[in-house]
C-alpha cells in the first residue's frame, strides 16, 4: 500500500507531561493568535485606503494649518483584517454559546436585521436632509413609534434617547418638568428599592432629585409597608424595575402606582427586564408614567461589545407633553419632524428640552422594527413566554444544588446566591470564573446586591432545551466539584481562556489608559 | 490615650487636642486592595458623622465618615501615591486625617479596641 | 418561528420538571385585571421575504446620500468607509458580545478599546480618551458637567458659534443641575468675542472648531484667557476629518476636548447610532471625574499583556447616586468602527482624505460665490462654508432636492427665528465627484 505522506496520524505518540513547556515560542497558542497593538508595529509610511491624488492647492485654514504628524499608524487591508480578526478570537459571543448575563438580554441577534439596517435608504441618509426625501425613514420611526406604544398601552413615546440610562433621564426629566408645571418644585425625593440597577440613582440625581432607597421584603420585592412609610409631599417618583432585578414580578405594583400617585408623585418603570412581559402584559395597565425600553436587550438589537443601545421611552398621558424634540408627527399625508420649541409649542406640546443633536439611534430602529415585524404580536408573546419558561426551567433544575435567593417561580431570570459555596473556599467570583472553562460567559455577578454574592441568569429564549440541559449539567457539577473540595479547579480558573485572571488592583492604581512610545521603550528596557 | 473605634470601622488615637484617624484592619480587610483614598482638603471643618474620605477597592467605594468633630489639619498625603499603605498598615502608617477636635467628650461614648473586637465578632 | 427554538414537546417536558399545568401559572405574580386573554393589537409574525420586502419598501421612499450629487453636513459628514471596516464588525464576537464584565473573554473588545483610546488622544493631541459616548452632543454636555465638577464652579459659557443642537443637549443636561450656562450671540463667518470678558467664576467655556458655519478659529487666545480666570477651554468638533489638516485643539491648549466620530467608519446613519469622542489632561483629577468607561492596561496572573475596565468607581454600576454620569451601555461597536477605519488610514490616509475633502470644499465655494448674487459669508474653513443667498435657503434647498441635488443645511433650520433665512451651510468631501459640483453649480444656478 502506498503511503500517503498527507495523512500521517496526528495523535502523539506520547503525551508529555503538561507542565513542561510553560509556553510557546512565538506567544501563539494555535488558534489563539498573540497579537500586539497596531502601535507597536510602527507603520507610520503606509495606509490601507487608496485616494486620488489631491491637487496641491494652496490652503484656506488660515494659519491654522498642522505641519507635525498626529503618530496614528496606517496598516494595509491584509493586516488590518488580519488584526482585527485575531483579536476577535478572544471574545466570547451569543454566536458562540449561552450568555446568561442576568438583566441583559443576551439573545439571538437576527442576521436580517442587520441586512435591513443597512439598506442605504436608512443607513446612507443624513438627519437635516430636506423633509421631502426622507419620508420613509420618518414613516419607520412612527410605526416602531405605534409598537411601542401599542404593547405598552401608553399614549406617547419619546424617540431620541440613545440608550437606556438616556432613556431613564427622558422619563425623569419629563416627571421634573411635569413638577415644575404642576409648581410642586419642592418634590425632590425620589424612592428606589435597594435592587436598582446603578443608573436609578445616578439618573435621579442628574434630574435634581435625591434618592431614598426602599429595602426589599424577605420575598425580595418591595416591602410595602417601608415603601408607604416613605412616602409624603416632598415625594417626586418611584423608580422601579418590574420584573425587579431579582428575577421575580411585583405583585403589588397596582397598589405600589395607586400609593405613589395618590402621594402626588410618579410611577418610572425601568424597562430593562421588559423581555419577560413583552407582548403579553402592558405597562400602561400597571399604572405606569413613564418607562424606557432597551432596544438592544427586548428587540434583539446587537450588544455590540457594549452598544450602541437605544432607549425610546412611553410616557403617560399626564407626562406626554414634556416629551424631548425633536418628534415626528403625521401630517396630512405625510410626515413631519417637529425641531424646535415654537413649532412644538404651536402641536400642543411643551418639551423639556432636546436630548441629543439629531434625532435617536435610527440604525437601532431600523432593527427593531425588522425584529417585531419577523415575530409579530403572536411571536413576541411566544418569545416572552419561553424565556419566562426558560428562566424557570434552569430554576428546576438548579435549585436544589445551587441555592435559590428566593422561594417560588421567577420571571425571565433566576437568582441564586453564594449559601451552597460556605466553606468551600469558593466565592462567587471563582465559580464564575470556572464558568468560563466549561465554555460558558459568566452570569451577572454580585447583582442585585440584596443577596449575598448573587449570581443571576437569564438565559433568554433563544435557547433550546438541549442547551439549558447541557448548561445545568455543568452547573451542576460544578456546584459538586466545589463541595467536594476541589477548590483549585476554581481558585485557579480560568485555565483555558486567552489569559489568566487579570491584576485589576494594579490597573487601578497605576492607571495606564494608552499606548505611549514611553511606555514602549520602559518595556523593552525591562 | 488609647486607640477609640467606630461602629462604621474607623479609628482615632488622640494625643493633646489631635487626633489621627484611618479605618480599622478588619475595614481594610473587608474591602480588599485599596486603590485610591479621597481625603479632604486641610482646613475643612467636620461634624461628627459627617462624611470625611472615600476609600475605594477596584469594584466597591465607601465612605468614611469623621468619628469626632473638629478642623481637618493634616491629611496623609502619601496614600496618594501609595493606598496599598491602607492594607499594609492600616493602623499606622495608612492613616487618613488629622482632627483638631473640638469636642474631647466625644470620645467617651465610641468602642474601645476590646469593646471593637466584640463588635466585629 | 424562525428565532425560537423550543419545540411545543420541549415545552411541555419543561412545564412538567417546573411543576406546573401551564405557561400561564409562570405569569401568576401578574395581577390578574393586567393579563392579555390574546395578544396585543398589532400585525402576527412574518417570514423574512414579507418583512425584507416591507422594510425595502420604506426605505426606497428615501433618498441616500449616494444616489444625489450630496452637499448635506453641519454635524454628520459622508466619507467614504473601506468595505472590510463593515465586514470586521459583523463579525459574531464583536456583534453579538457585551461590555467586557469578563475580561479573560473580552480581550478582543479591551485590546480595540486601548487601541481606541490611544487613537482618540493622539488625534485630538490629549493625553488621554475615554472608551466613547453616545455622540458628540452628548459629550459636549457630559464635558461641561466635568469641567464643572474639576473646577467646582458651577457656571459654564457656550459659544454662539456651536451647533444649536449641541447647545441644546447640553441646556438639558445642565438643567435641572444648578448650573448656570450662557450662550453668546452667534456671528456667522467670525466669532463672538468670547476671550473678552470671561467672570472668575467659570468652569468652562465651550468652541466649537471648525465651528458650525464651517469657519476655523484659533483657540489658543481663548484658551489662554479661559486659563488666566481659571477656567478650562472645551473644545468641540463635529467633523473628525478636519484634524486630518488642523492644528490640534490640544495644541492650541484646549483642557477637554469633546465630538462627532461619525465620520470615521460609522456613517451618516440618519443621525444615529453615531459615537462621540472624548478626550482631556492626564491629571489625576481629570480622570477621576471622567464620565464613561475606561479600559486599561494590566497583566495577568502569569505576567501576560493584558486589559481590564479600570477606575470604574466613578460609574454607576458602583458609585450610583455619586457617579460620574449615568452612563451605562456607550457606543461599543461604533467605536470598533471608528477604530479599524482610523487604522486603516493612518497619518497618511487620514491626512490625503481631509486635503480632499477641503480642496472639494475650496473649489466648490469659489465656484458657488462666483454666481451673482451669492456671498461665501466663511473665509477660513476646512470642509464646510457658509453662502449668503439672494433667496431664502430653505426653499432653495427644497427646489434643489427637485433637481435632484442635496445641497446643503438651511441655517434657519438649526436657528429658527433668527434672521438667518439667507444663510445655505454647504459641505463637500472626497466623495464628491467633478460632476457632483458640476451639477450643484448648474442647479443652484437655475434656483435662484
Amino acid at each position: 500500500m502506498a503511503m500517503n505522506t498527507q495523512g500521517r496520524p496526528s495523535a502523539p505518540l506520547h503525551t508529555p507531561d503538561p507542565g513542561a513547556y510553560d509556553d510557546t515560542f512565538s506567544g501563539s497558542r494555535g488558534l489563539d493568535q498573540a497579537e500586539p497593538l497596531i502601535f507597536e508595529r510602527q507603520t507610520y509610511d503606509k495606509s490601507g485606503v487608496d485616494f486620488e491624488a489631491p491637487k496641491g492647492k494652496p490652503s484656506r485654514l488660515g494659519a491654522l494649518e498642522r505641519t507635525d504628524d498626529l503618530g496614528l499608524p496606517g496598516l494595509s487591508e491584509p493586516e488590518a483584517m488580519r488584526h482585527y480578526v485575531r483579536l476577535s478570537r478572544k471574545n466570547y459571543a451569543i454566536d458562540i454559546g449561552l450568555y446568561p448575563l442576568g438583566s441583559c438580554t443576551m439573545k439571538h441577534n437576527p442576521r436580517l436585521n442587520e441586512k435591513m439596517a443597512r439598506l442605504p435608504g436608512f443607513s446612507d441618509v443624513h438627519p437635516l436632509q430636506p423633509q421631502s426625501t426622507v419620508q420613509g425613514a420618518y414613516e419607520l420611526i412612527g410605526e416602531l413609534a405605534h409598537w411601542l406604544m401599542t404593547l405598552t398601552n401608553m399614549p406617547t413615546v419619546a424617540m431620541s434617547p440613545k440608550a437606556g440610562a438616556h432613556g431613564e433621564l427622558c422619563g425623569m426629566m419629563a416627571i421634573r418638568a411635569a413638577l415644575d408645571a404642576r409648581g410642586e418644585s419642592h418634590r425632590r425625593r425620589v424612592l428606589v428599592p435597594e435592587s436598582a440597577h446603578g443608573t436609578n440613582p445616578a439618573t435621579a440625581v442628574q434630574c435634581g432629585f435625591f434618592c431614598d432607597e426602599i429595602p426589599a421584603g424577605p420575598d425580595g420585592r418591595v416591602d410595602m409597608e417601608a415603601f408607604k412609610g416613605k412616602l409624603g409631599d416632598d415625594v417626586a417618583a418611584i423608580m422601579l424595575t418590574n420584573p425587579n432585578t431579582c428575577g421575580l414580578f411585583e405583585r403589588d405594583i397596582r397598589a405600589i402606582a395607586d400609593a405613589i400617585h395618590e402621594a402626588g408623585g410618579y410611577f418610572y418603570c425601568d424597562g430593562a427586564n421588559f423581555n419577560a412581559i413583552s407582548g403579553r402584559v402592558r405597562p400602561g395597565d400597571l399604572g405606569v408614567d413613564a418607562m424606557h425600553f432597551n432596544l438592544h436587550k427586548t428587540y434583539s438589537t446587537p450588544h455590540g461589545g457594549g452598544g450602541p443601545g437605544s432607549g425610546p421611552t412611553v410616557l403617560s398621558a399626564a407626562l406626554a407633553k414634556f416629551a424631548p424634540l425633536p418628534f415626528v408627527i403625521k401630517d396630512g399625508d405625510s410626515w413631519r419632524m417637529v425641531e424646535d420649541e415654537a413649532d412644538a409649542k404651536a402641536q400642543g406640546a411643551e418639551p423639556f428640552g432636546r436630548m441629543v443633536a439629531f434625532h435617536g439611534q435610527m440604525g437601532m430602529f431600523t432593527r427593531a422594527m425588522s425584529y417585531m415585524l419577523s415575530h409579530g404580536a403572536d411571536g413576541l408573546k411566544q418569545a416572552s413566554e419561553d424565556a419566562v419558561l426558560n428562566a424557570n426551567y434552569i430554576l428546576a433544575r438548579l435549585k436544589d444544588v445551587m441555592t435559590q435567593s428566593y422561594d417560588g417561580l421567577c420571571m425571565h431570570e433566576a437568582l441564586f446566591d453564594d449559601r451552597f459555596l460556605k466553606d468551600t473556599g469558593v466565592s462567587t467570583l471563582d465559580f464564575a470564573k470556572a464558568m468560563i472553562d466549561e465554555g460558558y460567559h459568566p452570569m451577572t455577578m454580585y447583582f442585585p446586591l440584596v443577596v449575598h454574592g448573587a449570581m443571576l441568569i437569564e438565559p433568554t429564549e433563544s435557547e433550546s432545551k438541549a442547551s439549558l440541559d447541557r448548561f445545568c449539567d455543568t452547573l451542576e457539577a460544578l456546584a459538586l466539584a466545589a463541595k467536594a473540595g476541589e477548590t483549585e479547579r476554581f481558585t485557579a480558573a480560568p485555565r483555558y481562556a486567552p489569559t489568566k485572571r487579570l491584576d485589576e488592583t494594579r490597573a487601578a492604581r497605576q492607571p495606564v489608559l494608552r499606548w505611549t512610545p514611553a511606555s514602549a521603550d520602559t518595556k523593552a528596557a525591562e | 490615650m488609647s486607640t477609640r473605634f467606630t461602629k462604621d470601622h474607623e479609628w482615632i488615637r488622640v494625643e493633646g487636642e489631635e487626633g489621627v484617624m484611618g479605618i480599622t484592619a478588619y475595614a481594610a480587610e473587608q474591602l480588599g486592595d485599596v486603590v485610591f483614598v479621597e481625603l479632604p482638603e486641610v482646613g475643612k471643618t467636620v461634624s461628627q458623622g459627617d462624611e470625611l474620605a472615600v476609600v475605594e477597592s477596584v469594584k466597591a467605594a465607601s465612605e468614611v465618615y469623621a468619628p469626632v468633630s473638629g478642623e481637618v489639619v493634616a491629611v496623609n498625603e502619601a496614600l496618594e501615591g501609595e493606598p496599598a499603605k491602607v492594607n499594609e498598615s492600616p493602623d499606622a502608617e495608612g492613616w487618613f486625617v488629622k482632627i483638631k477636635l473640638s469636642d474631647k467628650s466625644q470620645l467617651d461614648a465610641m468602642m474601645d479596641e476590646a469593646a471593637y473586637a466584640e463588635h466585629t465578632k | 418561528m424562525r428565532y425560537l427554538p423550543l419545540t411545543d414537546a420541549d415545552r411541555a417536558e419543561m412545564l412538567d420538571k417546573i411543576g406546573v399545568d401551564s405557561v400561564d401559572a409562570l405569569f401568576e405574580d401578574v395581577p390578574e385585571k393586567a393579563r392579555l386573554d390574546g395578544t396585543v393589537d398589532l400585525p402576527r409574525h412574518k417570514s423574512e421575504m414579507e418583512v425584507e420586502r416591507q422594510l425595502t419598501r420604506l426605505s426606497r421612499k428615501n433618498i441616500s446620500a449616494s444616489e444625489a450629487p450630496f452637499f448635506v453636513g453641519a454635524g454628520a459628514y459622508k466619507h467614504h468607509i473601506p468595505s472590510s471596516v463593515d465586514h470586521l464588525i459583523q463579525r459574531s464576537e464583536y456583534l453579538t458580545s457585551y461590555t467586557p464584565y469578563q475580561p479573560e473573554i473580552s480581550q478582543g473588545t479591551l485590546q480595540t478599546l486601548f487601541e481606541f483610546q490611544t487613537q482618540v488622544a493622539l488625534l485630538t493631541g490629549m493625553e488621554v480618551a475615554n472608551a466613547s459616548m453616545y455622540d458628540g452632543s452628548t459629550a459636549c454636555g457630559e464635558a461641561v458637567l466635568m469641567a464643572c465638577r474639576i473646577t467646582k464652579r458651577s457656571k459654564a459659557i457656550l459659544s454662539g458659534n456651536l451647533h444649536p443642537h449641541y447647545a441644546a443637549a447640553t441646556h438639558t443636561l445642565a438643567k435641572y443641575m444648578d448650573i448656570e450656562i450662557k450662550d453668546d450671540a452667534a456671528k456667522p463667518g467670525g466669532l463672538d468675542d468670547i476671550a473678552a470678558d470671561i467672570p472668575d467664576d467659570v468652569a468652562c467655556v465651550v468652541v466649537q472648531n471648525p465651528d458650525v458655519f464651517g469657519q476655523v478659529h484659533d483657540l489658543e487666545p481663548i484658551a489662554k484667557a479661559a486659563h488666566e480666570k481659571g477656567a478650562l477651554l472645551i473644545a468641540v468638533f463635529t467633523e473628525a476629518v478636519s484634524l486630518g489638516l488642523m492644528k490640534t485643539p490640544g495644541a492650541m491648549g484646549a483642557d477637554i476636548v469633546v465630538g462627532e466620530g461619525q465620520s470615521i467608519g460609522v456613517g451618516l446613519q440618519f443621525g444615529g447610532p453615531h459615537v462621540g469622542l472624548f478626550a482631556c489632561r492626564n491629571d489625576r483629577n481629570y480622570i477621576r471625574n471622567l464620565p464613561g468607561r475606561l479600559a486599561g492596561e494590566t497583566v495577568d496572573a502569569d505576567g501576560r499583556r493584558g486589559y481590564v475596565l479600570t477606575l470604574s468607581t466613578r460609574e454607576q454600576h458602583i458609585r450610583r447616586d455619586k457617579a460620574t454620569s449615568n452612563i451605562c451601555t456607550n457606543s461599543g461597536l461604533m467605536t470598533l468602527a471608528w477604530t479599524i477605519h482610523m487604522s486603516l488610514l493612518g497619518d497618511t490616509g487620514l491626512r490625503t482624505m481631509a486635503q480632499l475633502s477641503h480642496e472639494k470644499a475650496c473649489e466648490l465655494a469659489d465656484r458657488l460665490s462666483a454666481i451673482s448674487g451669492v456671498e461665501l459669508v466663511t473665509d477660513a474653513f476646512f470642509n464646510e462654508f457658509t453662502l449668503r443667498l439672494p433667496k431664502n435657503a430653505a426653499d432653495v434647498v427644497e427646489a434643489l432636492a427637485e433637481k435632484g441635488v442635496l445641497g446643503g443645511v438651511p441655517a434657519s433650520r438649526l436657528y429658527p427665528g433668527k434672521g438667518y433665512d439667507d444663510l445655505l451651510i454647504v459641505a463637500a468631501t472626497e466623495t464628491n465627484t467633478d460632476s457632483d459640483l458640476d451639477a450643484f453649480e448648474a442647479a443652484l444656478k437655475e434656483v435662484l
